[in-house]
C-alpha cells in the first residue's frame, strides 16, 4: 500500500446489491458488471453503510469482522480499483459516446403505411400518432426499396452481418415488394461478401400457405402482433367495422408455426387497461398456439387514453411478470427454453454488461425508412415530418441525426444520473418519451419504479443461473451490435 | 480478486484490470512466469566487438572503461571458447595496435600463432 492509500477516506461506490438463491451479488454501476461476492464484501458494505471511514479504521474494522490483516489490506486495494469503494467525490465517468460514423446494422422498411385492421391503440393511426402521411405514397415502390438496400450496404461498411426488418402498416399488404427486396438484397449482400437476414412483423391476417412457404424458405423471422385469448385480442385488435380479428388469425398462426421451421416464431403482446392477465396470455400463446417466444410491452400512450394502464394495473402486470420470471428461472436451471422474451432480452444485455449511452439503436445502428423514402430514427417515427432524419435519395441529415442523438443521450437525462438501472434503461424509448412528454430526449419517468423492479428481477435470475447453471448463459455470449 | 467472482463479460474485464493493478505493486520478477527452456546459442565474441582481455594505458586494469570482470563474464557466459583472445599483456602486446575502434577496425584483429 502506498502512503496516499493510508491517508484515504473511503465511501461506498455506486452499485446495486441483490441476493438470489442464498448467494449475494453486486451490480456495479455504471460499468454494468455483475459479481458474486462473499461475506467479506458484505462486511465491507456494512462498515461503510451510511458513513465514511479512514483507511486504517476500515482495515481494523474488517479485521475485527474476521479478515486476516494482509487479506484486509489487499482486499481494500482491490475494492478501490473495482470502484466498489471510492475516495473523494463520486463523479460518474461520462458514458462513452458512439462515434459519429457509427455503422448501420439494421434498416426497418415500412413497406406500406396502410393497414387492414383498426386497432385503437396503434401508434401509427391512433390518437397519439406522430406520423403525418398526408400526401405521401401509401406503398413503397421497388426503386425506393432498392435504394434503401444499397444505402444499408453502403452505410454498414465493416459489419459482417446486416439485417432488414419489414414493417407497416400491415407488412403483408405489400408482399410482392417484400419478395423483390429479399431477392435483391440477398444477391447484393452475397456480392459484397456479407451476411444478411430478414424479419417482419405482421398482424397475421393475410398469411397464406404460399407466403408461409416463402418466409420459411428464406429464413425470415416472424413476429406476430397478438394480444392473447379471443376475448382479450378482440377488444382492440379489430377490423374497421369493429369485428375482432382473432378468428381470422388463429388458424393462420397455427399453420405458420407448424410450417415455418427455420426461425423461432414470436408473439408480441401489447398490454392495455383491460388486457393485463399476463400469465393467461402467455399460457394461451405459448401452449395453446405454440409460439416459441412471447414478449410483452405496455401500450405506448398519453396517460389520458382509456386503454392506458394505470399505476395499479401496472403493478398487477409486474406481479404476473414475476410469476413467469420464476418459471423462466426453473426452466433455465434445467437448461430448457421457457419462451418469455422479456427475460431473455434482458439476460442478453446483462451477459454483455452493457452500459448504454442511448436506450436503443434508433438513429445509430438502426434506421427506419417510410414508403416515401423518408429516413426516420426507427419504425415508430416513420412518416413523421418533424422527426425525419433525411431521405433515402439524399442520405442522412447529419445535423438532425446529431440533434436526435444528443437529446437521447444519457448525459442529458439528469434524472437518470442517480439511478442504478441506467446502464440498461438509459431513459427508455424515444418514441414513448415523445408521446408522454413531447420530447424524444425526456426520460420516461412514469415507469422508473417498474424498470428498477424488473431489472432487479432479471439480475436475480441472472445471478441464480450464473451460480447454478452457467452453461445456459452461453447462448447470450455473442453481442448483436458487434457482429 | 479474492472476494468477488466475475459473472459477466464486463465483470471479467474489471477483474483483469484489478488483478493487473494490484500485482504491479509486488515484486514482478518473482511473479513472472519462468521463461521457457531454450537451446543455448552462444553469442560469440565477433558479434559483440569486445576485444576481450584488456589492460589500461598503465598496463593494469584500474583504468579500463569496463571493469575487468566484464571480460571474464563475457568469456564465461556468452562464449563457448575458453579464451577467445590472445594474451594481450605478455605474448601479443601489439594485437590491437591496428584497431583503434573495435566496431570499425575489427577486421584488423588477426589470428595469433604462438
Amino acid at each position: 500500500m502506498t502512503a496516499t492509500a493510508e491517508a484515504a477516506v473511503y465511501r461506498l461506490g455506486e452499485f446495486h446489491s441483490f441476493d438470489a438463491r442464498g448467494e449475494r451479488f453486486l451490480y456495479l454501476v455504471p460499468a454494468g458488471a455483475i459479481f458474486q461476492v462473499d461475506e467479506a464484501v458484505g462486511a465491507l458494505i456494512d462498515c461503510l453503510s451510511g458513513s465514511e471511514s479512514p483507511h486504517d479504521q476500515l482495515i481494523e474494522n474488517l479485521i475485527s469482522r474476521g479478515l486476516e490483516a494482509d487479506d484486509a489490506k489487499q482486499f481494500v486495494t482491490e475494492m478501490v480499483h473495482a470502484n466498489v469503494i471510492v475516495t473523494g467525490r463520486n463523479v460518474p465517468e461520462p458514458v462513452q459516446t458512439p462515434p459519429a460514423d457509427f455503422p448501420l446494422q439494421t434498416l426497418v422498411l415500412n413497406l406500406t403505411n396502410q393497414c387492414n385492421l383498426s386497432c385503437q391503440y396503434c401508434y401509427e393511426f391512433g390518437a397519439d400518432k406522430v406520423a403525418t402521411p398526408e400526401g405521401k405514397p401509401k406503398f413503397m415502390d421497388f426503386e425506393t426499396a432498392k435504394a434503401s438496400v444499397d444505402f444499408l450496404l453502403q452505410q454498414s461498411a465493416g459489419r459482417r452481418s446486416i439485417h432488414v426488418t419489414f414493417f407497416g402498416g400491415e407488412t403483408l399488404m405489400n408482399f410482392p415488394l417484400l419478395k423483390q427486396v429479399v431477392t435483391y438484397a440477398s444477391q447484393q449482400a452475397a456480392d459484397n461478401g456479407r451476411h444478411i437476414d430478414f424479419s417482419l412483423t405482421t398482424n397475421a391476417t393475410l398469411l397464406t400457405p404460399t407466403i408461409i412457404e416463402f418466409l420459411s424458405a428464406n429464413r425470415i423471422g416472424v413476429t406476430v402482433s397478438m394480444d392473447g385469448t379471443k376475448e382479450m385480442h378482440d377488444k382492440l385488435r379489430v377490423f374497421a367495422n369493429g369485428r375482432g380479428s382473432y378468428d381470422i388469425i388463429a388458424p393462420k398462426v397455427r399453420e405458420l408455426i407448424q410450417n415455418h421451421r427455420t426461425r423461432p416464431i414470436a408473439a408480441r403482446v401489447t398490454l392495455t387497461s383491460g388486457v393485463t392477465d399476463v400469465v393467461k396470455i402467455f399460457r394461451h400463446l405459448k401452449q395453446d398456439l405454440g409460439f416459441h417466444e412471447v414478449g410483452f410491452a405496455p401500450v405506448t400512450t398519453s396517460p389520458n387514453q382509456l386503454y392506458a394502464i394505470n399505476q395499479t394495473g401496472m403493478n398487477g402486470v409486474l406481479e404476473q411478470f414475476h410469476v413467469l420470471a420464476d418459471e423462466y428461472l426453473e426452466f433455465a436451471l434445467r437448461g430448457e427454453a421457457h419462451g418469455f422474451s422479456n427475460v431473455s432480452d434482458t439476460l442478453a444485455e446483462l451477459c454483455q454488461g452493457v452500459n448504454k449511452s442511448h436506450p436503443c439503436g434508433a438513429g445509430l445502428g438502426l434506421l427506419g425508412v417510410g414508403p416515401s423514402g423518408d429516413i426516420a430514427p426507427c419504425h415508430r417515427f416513420v412518416d413523421s415530418d418533424v422527426h425525419a432524419l433525411g431521405h433515402i435519395s439524399t442520405g442522412i441529415n447529419r445535423e438532425k441525426q446529431a440533434d436526435f442523438l444528443k437529446r437521447g443521450h444519457i448525459d442529458s437525462k439528469y434524472d437518470c444520473h442517480t439511478c442504478w438501472a441506467r446502464p440498461l434503461c438509459a431513459g427508455g424509448c424515444h418514441h414513448e418519451a415523445f408521446v408522454r412528454y413531447g420530447d424524444t430526449g425526456h426520460p420516461n419517468l412514469h415507469y422508473c419504479d417498474w424498470i428498477r423492479d424488473w431489472t432487479n428481477t432479471c439480475l436475480e435470475i441472472y445471478g441464480a443461473i450464473a451460480a447454478r447453471n452457467p452453461g445456459f448463459l452461453e447462448q447470450f455470449a455473442e453481442r448483436k451490435a458487434s457482429s | 480478486m479474492r472476494h468477488m467472482r466475475p459473472l459477466n463479460k464486463k465483470a471479467a474485464r474489471i477483474d483483469n484490470y484489478v488483478v493487473s493493478r494490484t500485482t504491479d505493486e509486488d515484486v514482478v520478477a518473482l511473479q513472472s512466469p519462468p521463461a521457457p527452456q531454450r537451446p543455448h546459442v552462444p553469442m560469440a565474441c565477433s558479434l559483440m566487438f569486445t576485444p576481450g582481455w584488456e589492460v589500461d594505458a598503465a598496463g593494469g586494469t584500474a583504468g579500463l572503461c569496463q571493469p575487468v570482470e566484464r571480460d571474464i563474464y563475457d568469456c564465461f557466459v556468452s562464449c563457448y571458447w575458453p579464451a577467445q583472445v590472445p594474451d594481450h599483456l605478455n605474448n601479443a602486446p601489439d594485437w590491437t595496435s591496428k584497431c583503434a575502434s573495435a566496431t570499425k577496425d575489427w577486421r584488423n584483429l588477426d589470428l595469433v600463432f604462438p
